[in-house]
């Protein structure tokens, strides 16, 4: 656990970069995180963040096929919107934990 | 003190010459696993494992009940051999196994190779053994790139951090 400045705001993270809390949580903070990894945040971005929150809040598990049929976005969109290893930076941005499912 | 060099696994060959439902979900979930993290893949499918690619086959696979020591009833007893063998108990276990998976999110063979291929994946078939069951390219799922020897399969090994994984 470290504690870092993100978008002007002191926050504890993960060796990996994940927040720790994640109610302190902000769009400035996820623009801040993309930026880190090289994504340029867009509006469809936020919809799959928003998505991604509200299925950590209500305690259900992550995966790519659950994104892929939300009506959000396509598996495919998925990939594209967060290139390289679309899970894993999608909740990072979104401020949560990391997803522990293989699928 | 020596520098101890780290070459990250980029791209990966994942081989599948099984047919029964747990070899190919095996090959399946270790693909996309993969394609998840980032890493190049490419799924090779031969022998049975064309079964997997198959229109015709691809989402009737079954799970072996005879023949599988590592098989257990229901609770945790042995499951006998003799029974395995009966009309019906294959077919009963298959989907019991199916109904488990589907809890865990594991979609059915057809949607997971479209779920590799839209993270960018490739899906093959063995040209030596499309041969051998005579199969052709519109035989195989609309996820199969191409009919590929050998030599080709080798060819795309290329590169610093790539690894076959036969399942």
């Amino acid at each position: 656990m470290t504690t870092k400045t993100i978008a002007n705001i002191k926050v504890e993270v993960t060796e990996e970069g994940y927040l720790i809390d994640s109610s302190v949580w902000n769009k400035e903070i996820a623009k801040a995180i993309a930026k880190e990894e090289g994504i340029e945040l867009t509006d469809k971005h936020f919809e799959v963040i928003e998505f991604i929150r509200k299925k950590v809040a209500a305690g259900e598990g992550l995966t790519i096929r659950g994104i892929g049929k939300s009506g959000v976005v396509d598996a495919k969109t998925f990939y594209q919107l967060f290139p390289g290893a679309p899970l894993k930076k999608a909740t990072k941005i979104a401020g949560v934990s990391k997803p522990v499912s293989c699928m | 003190m020596e520098k101890e060099e780290k070459y990250p696994l980029k791209k990966v060959l994942l081989i599948c010459s099984k047919g029964n439902l747990e070899d190919v979900y095996a090959a399946l979930v270790m693909a996309n696993g993969a394609v998840m993290e980032g890493i190049e893949t490419k799924l090779f499918f031969t022998f049975f494992g064309l079964d997997a690619i198959t229109k015709k086959t691809m989402n009737k696979l079954h799970t072996a009940t005879v023949g599988n020591p590592a098989m257990r009833m229901p609770g945790g007893l042995p499951f006998p051999t003799l029974l395995g063998g009966l009309p019906g108990v294959e077919a009963g276990v298959t989907k019991m196994m199916k109904k488990e998976m589907e809890k865990l999110d594991m979609p059915p063979v057809d949607e997971f190779l479209e779920l590799i291929e839209a993270g960018g994946g490739e899906v093959y078939a063995c040209k030596l053994a499309a041969d051998m069951f005579k199969l052709k390219k519109e035989d195989f799922h609309e996820t199969v790139k191409d009919i590929i020897t050998v030599g080709d399969l080798y060819a795309m090994c290329d590169g610093l951090g790539t690894q076959i994984i036969f399942t």
